[in-house]
C-alpha cells in the first residue's frame, strides 16, 4: 500500500462517469442515511465504481467518487488502501480470490492454488497478460463448511476441485466481461 | 431429533420468500411484539432469556439493550453485525442465504424494543450475493407493510437498510464497525463512551450479532422463561455451530447448548467423526481466536468430566487446561495435520488483518508471522519459542480492541500443548521444511 502516490497506474481507459443506470443505485445508497452523513456511502459507492469504471479505483475514479460525496479525496484515498476487496492498481476481469485460512488449508486450498497457478501460468497476485485472470489469495470467506472456496464477483465457488477450475476458467472465456460485487 | 428454533424450517422450499415464511408462522413476533407489547416488556423478556451475544464474545444480550442511553431527541440505532469473518465460522451466511426473512423479523422486533427507526444490517463485502438476498427481503416486507411507516397500524415506524463492508476482519469488532458504517477506515475506538451510549453518528447504538437478533423472534413468541429452559445452567437456548476441518461432514447445524462434544464429533447427526478414517489431534472450537485443545482435553476436562458445548464447560480450566465457545467455529484437525503450519496460517490472518492502529498488535504480529514462518520453513532458532511466547505476551491486554488477544492466545495455546511439535521442527529443520511434513509423537492421539 505504501508508496501509492508514486504508483503508475493513476489513470483508467474509460470515461469517469456513472451511467444513468448506475446513478440511480447512488441515489439508493444515499438516501440510507441521515442528512449530512452521506459519507457513509462510500464503501458500496466503490464497489459500484470497480464494477462500472474499468474493473479498479484509479485516482481518477476515487476523486470523481469524492466529489459525489463532497469530501475531500484523501477521505477516499484512506478507505480504498485499506479495504482489501478494492483494487488500486489494474487487475484481470475476472480476479480469483482463493481463501488460504486454515480450514480451507485442512481440506486442500494450497493444491487448488497451485493448480490454478500451473493452468493460468501466472502467480499468486499476477495477472495473465491478456488481461483476463488475475490469482489473489486472501484470508477467510465464511464458507468453510464448503472447503476449499473462492470468490469471484458475486459468486461464491464451493467444494473446489481442477474440474470445477477448468469449468469456471471455461465459463470465464466465454463470458468475457469484468466481473466484480455491488449492490 | 434437537431443537430447532433458528433453523426449523431450513429445508422448506421458497422459505427465502415472504409469503412461505409468513405461511410457517413467521412474522407473528412482529405483530406480538408490536400490537401487544411495550419496548421494555420485550427487553425483559430477552433478559429473561438468558441469551448470550452469538458473535463470539458471549455477553447478556439483554443486558446490553438495557445499557442504551435514551436522552430526548436524539435517535437511536439497532446495527446488525453480520461482518463474519472469524476463521472457522460461516454461520450468519447460512442463515442470512437460506432464511433472511428470520433475521429482518428478529431486526424488526429488537429495533422496536430499542427504540430505534433506522437500523442497519452490516454484511461483510465478499458476500455480496447475501446483500442482493437481504435487499430483496426487506423489499417485500416494506411491500407487505411490515416496515416503513406505522407498521401494521401500530404507530411504529422502521426503516432498515443493508451496508457492505469491503474486505477486513477488524469490522467485526463493533466500533470498528461503525466506524466503517461512517465511511471511515475500520478503526476502533477507545472505549469509553461506549456505543451504548455514543455510536453511530454519535448516537445511542446497539451491535449484535445476526444470530443474537434472529433469536429474538422465538424469544417475543415463546417468553424468556420458556428459552431459558433450553440449554444448560447459564448457556441458555440453541446455538449455530460452524464445523469444519478434517471432519466427514462439515455444515452449520444448530444444537442446544449442553450437547456432549463427543456426541457432537462423532454422530452421524452432527459431524460424522473425522475424515479419511484417521484419529483426532485437536481442534480449536470457537473460532480462530479461542485457544487450540488437543484431543484428549477437547472430550473431557483436566477433571476427567465430559466436555460439553456450553460457555461453561468449554472454558472450564481456563486457558490451561480449557478454550471458548466463543463464535461456534468449529475446526477439528487429523492426526495428518501439523500444528506449527497451522500456527503460521492463524498469525499470518492476525497479522494481515491488524487495523494498525496500535504498535504491539501491528509489529507483534508480524513478528510472530515471520518467526513461525521460519521454524515451519526449517530455519528456526532454539530461543525461537520463547520469543513466540514474550511476543504473545506483549500483545495481549495492551491494545485498544480485542484483536491483540485474539492473535495472542493462538500463539499461548498451540506452544502450550504442543510444544513438541515446535521443538522437532527446530531441531529436525530439513524433515520439517519438506511438503507436507508432520511430527507424529509415538503416544496416540486419543
Amino acid at each position: 500500500m505504501s508508496g501509492y502516490h508514486h504508483d503508475t497506474h493513476t489513470h483508467s481507459n474509460v470515461e469517469v462517469k456513472f451511467s444513468p443506470e448506475a446513478m440511480k443505485v447512488v441515489e439508493k445508497h444515499l438516501s440510507k442515511y441521515p442528512e449530512g452523513r452521506q459519507k457513509s456511502a462510500i464503501l458500496p459507492l466503490l464497489h459500484l465504481a470497480q464494477a462500472e469504471l474499468g474493473g479498479w479505483l484509479s485516482v481518477e475514479v476515487q476523486d470523481y467518487i469524492a466529489s459525489i460525496l463532497k469530501i475531500e479525496p484523501i477521505e477516499v484515498y484512506e478507505v480504498a488502501t485499506f479495504y482489501s476487496q478494492y483494487y488500486t492498481s489494474p487487475v484481470g476481469k475476472y480476479v480469483f480470490e482463493v481463501c488460504r485460512t486454515s480450514p480451507c488449508w485442512l481440506r486442500g486450498s494450497e493444491e487448488i492454488v497451485e493448480y490454478l497457478e500451473n493452468k493460468l501460468g501466472i502467480k499468486d497476485g499476477q495477472t495473465t497478460p491478456d488481461g483476463m485472470f488475475t490469482i489473489k489469495t486472501v484470508e477467510c470467506l465464511a464458507a468453510c463448511g464448503s472447503a476449499p472456496v473462492m470468490q469471484c464477483g458475486l459468486k461464491y465457488h464451493e467444494n473446489l476441485t481442477p474440474e470445477k477450475i477448468d469449468q469456471i476458467v471455461d465459463e470465464s472465456i466465454k463470458e468475457n466481461k469484468i466481473s466484480r460485487a455491488w449492490f | 431429533m434437537a431443537k430447532k428454533i433458528l433453523l426449523e424450517h431450513i429445508n422448506v422450499p421458497g422459505i427465502e420468500t415472504f409469503d412461505v415464511y409468513k405461511k410457517q408462522g413467521g412474522y407473528k413476533a412482529v405483530e406480538k411484539a408490536l400490537k401487544q407489547m411495550t419496548p421494555d416488556a420485550v427487553v425483559e423478556e430477552v433478559k429473561k432469556s438468558g441469551l448470550r451475544g452469538r458473535g463470539g464474545a458471549g455477553f447478556p444480550t439483554g443486558m446490553k439493550w438495557s445499557f442504551i442511553a435514551k436522552p430526548d431527541g436524539v435517535p437511536r440505532h439497532l446495527v446488525c453485525n453480520a461482518d463474519e469473518s472469524e476463521p472457522g465460522t460461516f454461520k450468519d451466511r447460512f442463515l442470512m442465504a437460506k432464511t433472511p426473512h428470520t433475521l429482518i423479523e428478529g431486526m424488526i422486533v429488537s429495533s422496536f424494543a430499542l427504540g430505534a427507526n433506522s437500523s442497519y444490517i452490516y454484511v461483510r463485502g465478499e458476500l455480496m450475493y447475501v446483500v442482493r438476498i437481504l435487499e430483496n427481503a426487506i423489499n417485500e416486507a416494506y411491500a407487505k407493510g411490515y416496515l416503513g411507516k406505522n407498521i401494521l397500524g401500530s404507530g411504529y415506524d422502521l426503516d432498515l437498510y443493508v451496508h457492505c463492508g469491503a474486505g477486513a476482519y477488524i469490522c467485526g469488532e463493533e466500533t470498528a464497525l461503525i466506524e466503517s458504517l461512517e465511511g471511515k477506515r475500520g478503526n476502533p475506538r477507545m472505549k469509553p463512551p461506549f456505543p451504548a451510549v455514543k455510536g453511530l453518528y454519535q448516537r445511542p447504538t446497539v451491535v449484535n450479532n445476526v444470530e443474537s437478533i434472529a433469536a429474538v423472534s422465538w424469544i417475543v413468541n415463546n417468553g424468556g422463561d420458556e428459552y431459558a429452559k433450553i440449554g444448560v445452567g447459564k448457556s441458555t437456548g440453541t446455538k449455530l455451530i460452524s464445523a469444519g476441518g478434517s471432519i466427514n461432514k462439515p455444515g452449520v447445524y444448530e444444537i442446544e447448548l449442553g450437547l456432549p462434544v463427543e456426541e457432537f464429533l462423532y454422530s452421524d447427526e452432527y459431524c460424522g467423526g473425522i475424515w479419511k478414517d484417521r484419529k483426532l489431534k485437536a481442534c480449536v472450537p470457537g473460532g480462530s481466536s479461542v485457544p487450540v485443545l488437543p484431543a484428549n482435553l477437547l472430550l473431557k476436562t483436566a477433571n476427567g468430566e465430559a466436555r460439553l458445548m456450553s460457555y461453561e464447560s468449554l472454558s472450564d480450566g481456563g486457558f490451561a487446561t480449557g478454550s471458548m465457545l466463543g463464535s461456534g467455529g468449529f475446526i477439528a484437525y487429523d492426526e495428518e495435520s501439523c500444528m506449527v503450519k497451522n500456527l503460521w496460517n492463524f498469525s499470518r490472518f492476525y497479522h494481515h488483518e491488524s487495523c494498525g492502529q496500535c504498535s504491539p498488535c501491528r509489529e507483534g504480529t508480524g513478528w510472530m508471522e515471520k518467526v513461525l514462518h521460519r521454524i515451519e520453513h526449517g530455519h528456526g532458532h532454539a530461543q525461537d519459542i520463547d520469543l513466540l511466547v514474550d511476543i504473545a505476551k506483549k500483545i495481549e491486554g495492551n491494545t485498544i480492541c480485542p484483536l491483540g488477544d485474539a492473535a495472542a492466545w493462538p500463539v499461548a495455546s498451540h506452544i502450550r500443548h504442543f510444544r513438541d511439535e515446535f521443538e522437532w521442527h527446530i531441531n529436525h529443520p530439513v524433515e520439517a521444511a519438506k511438503k507436507g511434513a508432520v511430527y507424529r509423537p509415538v503416544a496416540a492421539y486419543a
